[in-house]
């Protein structure tokens, strides 16, 4: 697919720009706005002519409702913004004057001969709007497939147009009376769209192939990007710092952390629930400190409103920079462990261990960062630590569940 | 002497592991896919088998169905890079006694692959999460009581194991041998492995998809 499409560029007979539909300063969809960029002309212009054909048995309206099916939405960034309701409200407000005008005079009626000229315009802009030609090549084998397959509709549709076309000469000959005209016109227009609907639905089942296309795309994008940017790059980092084995294997272990998240984690909102937070707090520490910090989780549960469990992951946090700043361990375990209402998460080390009587009074890392805290929030924290047997701390929280 | 086999398809992690083994373990041979493998394990009968999850027709797997359903009563110990809770889990239930991802340390290796030789399982830190984490969902009505849920003594070893304790160390907490940690954790392999609890996998496939 990709291939094609690049040859088809190369060919070099796509000089057009594609037709797109602004987000921004839209009425309806944007179609107005599209169109007049394409032709470089006023969005104005444009609008007013929709509604002009509009009144003209509804022409506009149909062109434009096939316009904006088949023209692609510009892509664009952030939120979407508001329609001008008060410039559409005036339209609408011409629209139904015109409409009202039309009725009363009959114009509306006598216009038959604008719709060959409507037609054809309509034509003329979906050709132009095709101005991608793969598109076009897909559309074009799309809509005649389907036109094969339901010959039967296709017939009958003829049929009528022809029908509705002798029919409609006969009226202007022989009885000018608006209703039979009217009549007349109602038996051509069921034709064309008899004839258009199989069309239609090809057109739309080919948008719905392309877009599904086009989503596979994004994700392989998506994969060669991850490579691109984190991998490739790490290992061009890792050769340069080749000297200092404990940045290769910071930088290693960091790459091998992020893919292993992307691969096997399913993506959370670290701002959310404690499983994701604990796992971002100690990806974070492992990064500044360049110890291993090995977490495991079970069970999860969303944050509090409270903050009792902000807290909670602020003292892990601690423990952690803790452990990897003063333990000597190589490696840190963080288990983290959600049952029912109440959260425990333990942090622990292989190092070198203290006496915790032994802390003077003015170390804030354990006693307020840790335990304190823990305590204003309605927790616990117990550290069980001894000179040379390494340190775990235990934090326990209860929330009530929302 | 341990006789021990060593299936990976990657030539270079082969060799690294069997430098760091050390003297108390012999490598009696490599394979570096499903059908060798299967010819290697019938040829030298090893001790243990170090398998790899992730090969080139059908994985560790397809090794443990062919090689366990030919009646065969060679111990594997699953080594792999993959962190995914099907694969660990798929592994287990295939009749590996063991799981310890390749950033092992060698002589942790060489701890797991001389407990594995003994009969004994391995649970590293990630696969006991895993355990718990299947076992705790236990919403549906279990068929077999005895299979399909832990003892309470199971998962207060199992969780210092997710904690980060060693064997000796869960011993000491418990006020136990280390041989009752082994059979614990040996009883909660059995159950992993046979309990019918469809869940599990289910749980295990459902992780993937979140």
């Amino acid at each position: 697919m990709a291939d094609q499409k690049i040859l088809a560029e190369q060919s070099g007979d796509t000089p057009y720009r594609r037709m797109l539909r602004p987000m921004e300063g839209r009425l309806l969809g944007g179609v107005a706005q599209g169109l007049a960029s394409q032709l470089k002309l006023d969005p104005v212009v444009i609008r007013l002519m929709f509604v002009l054909l509009t009144v003209i048995h509804g022409v506009g309206a149909v062109a434009y409702a096939v316009l904006w099916m088949i023209t692609p939405r510009q892509p664009h960034q952030g939120q979407q913004p508001q329609r001008d309701w008060s410039q559409l409200a005036a339209f609408s407000a011409i629209g139904v004057a015109l409409l009202a005008f039309g009725w009363l005079t009959g114009a509306s009626q006598g216009g038959i001969g604008m719709l060959p000229f409507a037609a054809g315009g309509i034509g003329a802009l979906i050709l132009w709007q095709q101005a991608d030609p793969e598109r076009r090549k897909g559309w074009v084998s799309g809509a005649t497939l389907s036109m094969r397959k339901n010959r039967v509709r296709t017939l009958l549709g003829v049929g009528l147009v022809v029908v509705g076309a002798t029919g409609f000469l006969a009226a202007e000959g022989e009885l000018p009376q608006i209703r039979d005209s009217l009549l007349f016109t109602v038996v051509v227009v069921g034709g064309l769209a008899v004839i258009a609907a199989p069309w239609l639905a090809g057109l739309w089942k080919e948008l719905q192939l392309e877009r599904r296309e086009r989503i596979r795309q994004e994700e392989r994008a998506e994969v060669a990007a991850m490579v691109h940017d984190s991998v490739l790059h790490t290992l061009t980092l890792i050769q340069r710092v080749a000297h200092d084995p404990r940045e290769v294997s910071r930088l290693a272990r960091s790459q091998e952390r992020e893919l292993r998240n992307w691969l096997y984690q399913p993506a959370q909102d670290a701002d959310a629930t404690v499983a994701a937070a604990v796992r971002r707090i100690a990806a974070e520490e492992e990064d500044s400190h360049g110890v291993p910090i090995e977490v495991v989780c079970v069970g999860d549960i969303a944050l509090d409103a409270a903050g009792k469990l902000a807290a909670t992951l602020k003292a892990a946090r601690q423990a952690m920079v803790n452990a990897a700043k003063y333990s000597g361990s190589s490696s840190i375990s963080v288990y983290a462990e959600v049952e029912g209402e109440e959260v425990t998460i333990f942090v622990k080390d292989r190092g070198k261990g203290f006496d915790l009587e032994a802390v003077p009074l003015d170390r804030m890392g354990i006693r307020e960062s840790i335990i304190g805290r823990m305590e204003r929030h309605g927790g616990a924290a117990r550290v069980r630590t001894e000179p040379g047997e390494g340190t775990e701390v235990m934090l326990t929280m209860k929330v009530e569940k929302a | 002497m341990t006789r021990v086999l060593i299936v990976d398809d990657h030539r270079l992690f082969r060799s690294g592991v069997r430098a760091e083994l050390g003297d108390s373990i012999e490598v009696v041979g490599e394979a570096e896919d499903v059908d060798s493998a299967v010819k290697a394990i019938a040829e030298h009968q090893p001790d243990v088998v170090l398998l790899d999850v992730h090969m080139p027709g059908g994985g560790g797997q397809e090794v443990l169905r062919r090689v366990l359903g030919a009646g065969s009563q060679v111990r594997f110990l699953a080594l792999s890079v993959s962190d995914a809770a099907e694969d660990v889990i798929g592994v287990i239930r295939g009749g590996a006694r063991g799981y310890v991802t390749k950033n092992i340390s060698g002589k942790e290796l060489t701890d797991a692959i001389r407990r594995v030789a003994d009969g004994d399982a391995v649970f590293s830190p990630r696969l006991a999460g895993f355990v718990l984490d299947a076992f705790a969902s236990s919403e549906a009505p279990s068929i077999d009581p005895e299979l399909d849920s832990l003892t309470q003594r199971e998962r207060e070893v199992l969780r210092l194991i997710a904690r980060g304790y060693a064997y000796k160390e869960i011993a000491k907490e418990l006020f136990i041998s280390v041989k009752t940690v082994e059979t614990h954790v040996s009883s909660v392999l059995r159950k992993l492995q046979l309990s019918n609890r469809h869940e599990l996998s289910r749980w295990a496939t459902a992780r993937r998809l979140v």
